[in-house]
């Protein structure tokens, strides 16, 4: 584990994320240090695939903290974020009691009853009490766009405070709050409220170097021909106004693809073969394929 | 320490006489208390009130939030500076490019750059309320104008109802909004995943669990639950180009009616020749405010229409990736479109395939002897799940029961 504090700079932070394979530009560096130090959510926001949800694991990495991830959906409720009770268990507990009361001709405690069903043993931990129960942690609220107004309001709450209270039990408090990265990708447009509390990163897709610096770090068997030309295309296809651009996460599939069907370099075949794993829409495959031999030209 | 003294002598924000790293290294010192901390704080706070004056909503504690993150940082570092402030003080890639220029403007040592950094006095919003009421009744002359004037006179709400909204007087106008004011329509509504208790539908263990135990652990019978109802989002694209003008305030006082019944599901963008987002501005409570910024907000009043490009930068900035999913899109436009329509069909298509429902809303389809025959809206009708008129009160009025079937 490394302390927080021991960084002395978006550059220690910078590094550190570099050796878990995340390349980290000055502003996402940044981003992370003042996050670590300022003890502030994280908001990233950005085109998909520009690498918020691998920022969130490699800084759990970087800290050697475990990840805990809360994927947001419409509907998600507090029961699905913060806490549940388990509801058979305390059913057969329940009944257990009774049983053995009745086998022991007493009469049941009602209060002592109750007070033991709603013990500690019962609570399903979900993702947020589970990162403010582990410390340190990193929790990573994913696609917080998703889910709807009121349970913003109720994570500003829980952000707030890094406490949460369980009326059966108690206020359950973190040690030490959780590094908490929030990702969204603008399909709704988040409360200020929330924003307010957060450190705000736009992502955009990395320039062409970073990109070329990523598919090697990532995959090192890649050549450097082949790397260079896959960013090089990438890049290309994202000027030419497609429905969905592609982001890193479909550079590192193409190229992982081309090396999967042994390609030594990006021609017009096998870019023509593999062309599914960097477009998702007809229309753009084939505005794609019109301009490939644009796309391939060195 | 002494470059300090003159950024902040004055109460208004003067630009930086100097680079950005002498100003940074005071900031150290301000916040461990130097002699002139003043001086450097209020510095600082001018540099925020300016991106506030270029439109970054910057609030007090966001303020707070950036000064703490300059002590964190390096501050002699411009890298590290530029970044504390716009990881702390926007919220919004339109923020990002306000920032950038900002800070441009305000650390730059080039005099030149500093000038253009000045913050502007607040501009008086009160001039647009002119665009937004259409051009002094032109092209009158042209218009079948078959209502005489002395039913005019004599006109209630009846007659106002089917008058189309083009050919009003300013006194007809007035009465117009008060009615419109009044219109109190119902949302579509969708199914929402949560849910909630009712008495069908799914086993509620909680509450089942809470029942048994009071009675002593004997089941009462089980609790139930249901999903619950939601609003279905709508949005409204507004054709804001010189043939819509007529129609243009009064359509937009209907969304502005729709948003305040239901704010956080509508969604406003109106159509020029650039795409305008105006929800944020519809959602205050007071209609001429509400329609003043609007209106300030809106660079392409009575311009010309792209339809087909604008309709592409809405998809792809805002409705694929989710503000059209599922949603019940409103066009209000009379389909006139200058060049090929081939652009506009596709989009249209693209747009059907993400919307739930697709109503187009024509102010001309009301008119005697329509035929949807220009190029723009014979390209998008095959796209499109309803075609209404939207001339007058009474089609608008019919509007609103479309959409809450919807």
């Amino acid at each position: 584990m490394t302390a927080a504090t021991e960084f002395d700079g978006p550059d220690a932070v910078a590094a550190a994320l570099g050796r878990t394979g995340y390349l980290a530009d000055s502003g996402l560096a940044s981003a992370a240090f003042l996050a670590l130090r300022m003890g502030r959510p994280l908001f990233c926001e950005g085109e998909p695939g520009t690498g918020k949800t691998a920022l969130a694991q490699a800084l759990a990495e970087v800290l050697g903290a475990p990840l805990v991830r809360l994927q947001c959906h419409e509907g998600i409720d507090a029961a699905q974020a913060l806490y549940d009770w388990d509801f058979p268990r305390q059913l057969l507990h329940l009944r257990t009691a009774e049983a053995a009361a009745s086998a022991s001709g007493n009469s049941l405690d009602a209060d002592a009853v109750e007070a033991s069903l709603y013990d500690r043993r019962f609570l399903l931990a979900r993702p947020v009490l589970q990162a403010l129960q582990t410390t340190p942690s990193v929790l990573l609220v994913d696609e917080v766009d998703r889910a709807d107004d009121e349970f913003e309001a109720f994570l500003l709450e829980v952000l707030a405070e890094n406490s949460v209270t369980i009326p059966e039990i108690g206020v359950v408090r973190a040690e030490t709050p959780p590094l908490v990265v929030l990702t969204s990708n603008r399909t709704r447009e988040v409360h200020d409220a929330l924003k307010r509390r957060c450190l705000y990163l736009w992502l955009e897709h990395p320039d062409l170097a970073r990109e070329v610096a990523i598919l090697k770090s990532r995959m090192p068997q890649l050549s450097d021909e082949l790397a260079q030309q896959v960013a090089q295309a990438v890049h290309r296809l994202r000027g030419l106004d497609l429905l969905k651009p592609p982001g890193v996460a479909e550079t590192l599939d193409w190229a992982a693809a081309l090396e999967l069907i042994g390609a030594r370099h990006l021609d017009l075949e096998s870019a023509t073969t593999t062309l599914g794993a960097v477009l998702k829409y007809r229309e753009d495959a084939d505005r794609a394929r019109d301009a490939l031999d644009a796309l391939l030209a060195s | 320490m002494t470059s300090m003294d003159r950024g902040g002598s004055s109460d208004a924000p003067a630009p930086r006489p100097h680079a950005g790293a002498v100003l940074a290294s005071g900031v150290v010192d301000s916040l461990t208390a130097a002699p002139d901390e003043d001086a450097v704080l209020r510095d600082l706070v001018a540099f925020t009130r300016l991106l506030r004056n270029a439109g970054v909503p910057v609030t007090p504690d966001r303020t707070a939030t950036y000064l703490r993150a300059l002590r964190e940082i390096d501050v002699a570092s411009e890298v590290a500076t530029y970044w504390a402030g716009r990881l702390t003080l926007c919220s919004d890639p339109d923020d990002v490019a306000r920032y950038d220029q900002a800070f441009h403007a305000w650390f730059s040592s080039d005099p030149r750059d500093q000038r253009m950094g000045r913050p502007a006095p607040p501009k008086p919003r009160t001039a647009t309320i002119a665009a937004l009421n259409p051009p002094s009744r032109s092209g009158e002359g042209e218009q079948d104008d078959d209502v005489p004037e002395l039913k005019v006179a004599a006109s209630g709400e009846e007659v106002l109802r089917d008058r189309d909204i083009a050919e009003l007087t300013i006194g007809e106008r007035e009465h117009l909004r008060r009615m419109l004011a009044l219109l109190t329509p119902n949302p579509p509504r969708r199914r929402a995943r949560r849910r909630r208790p009712g008495p069908r539908g799914e086993p509620d263990a909680r509450r089942t669990l809470r029942a048994t135990l009071r009675h002593a652990g004997e089941i009462p019978g089980l609790a139930r639950r249901q999903r619950r109802e939601r609003p279905r989002r709508v949005v409204i694209l507004l054709d804001v180009s010189g043939s819509m003008a007529p129609y243009a305030d009064a359509l937009l006082r209907f969304a502005h009616v729709l948003t305040r019944r239901t704010p956080q599901a509508v969604e406003t963008f109106t159509l020029g020749t650039r795409l305008t987002r105006v929800t944020r501005e519809l959602r205050q409570r007071d209609p001429e405010r509400a329609l003043r910024d609007a209106g300030s907000a809106i660079p392409d009043w009575s311009g010309g229409t792209r339809l087909g490009e604008v309709l592409a930068a809405f998809l792809d900035r805002w409705g694929q990736r989710g503000v059209a999913r599922r949603a019940v899109v409103v066009v209000f436009s009379d389909g006139w479109e200058r060049g090929g329509t081939d652009l506009l069909g596709e989009q249209m298509a693209r747009l059907a395939r993400l919307a739930h429902t697709v109503v187009w809303v024509n102010p001309h389809a009301g008119k005697r002897g329509y035929e949807p025959v220009q190029g723009g809206i014979a390209a998008a009708l095959p796209h499109v799940d309803r075609l209404l008129a939207g001339h007058s009160l009474a089609t608008l009025q019919e509007l609103t029961e479309v959409l809450a079937d919807a």
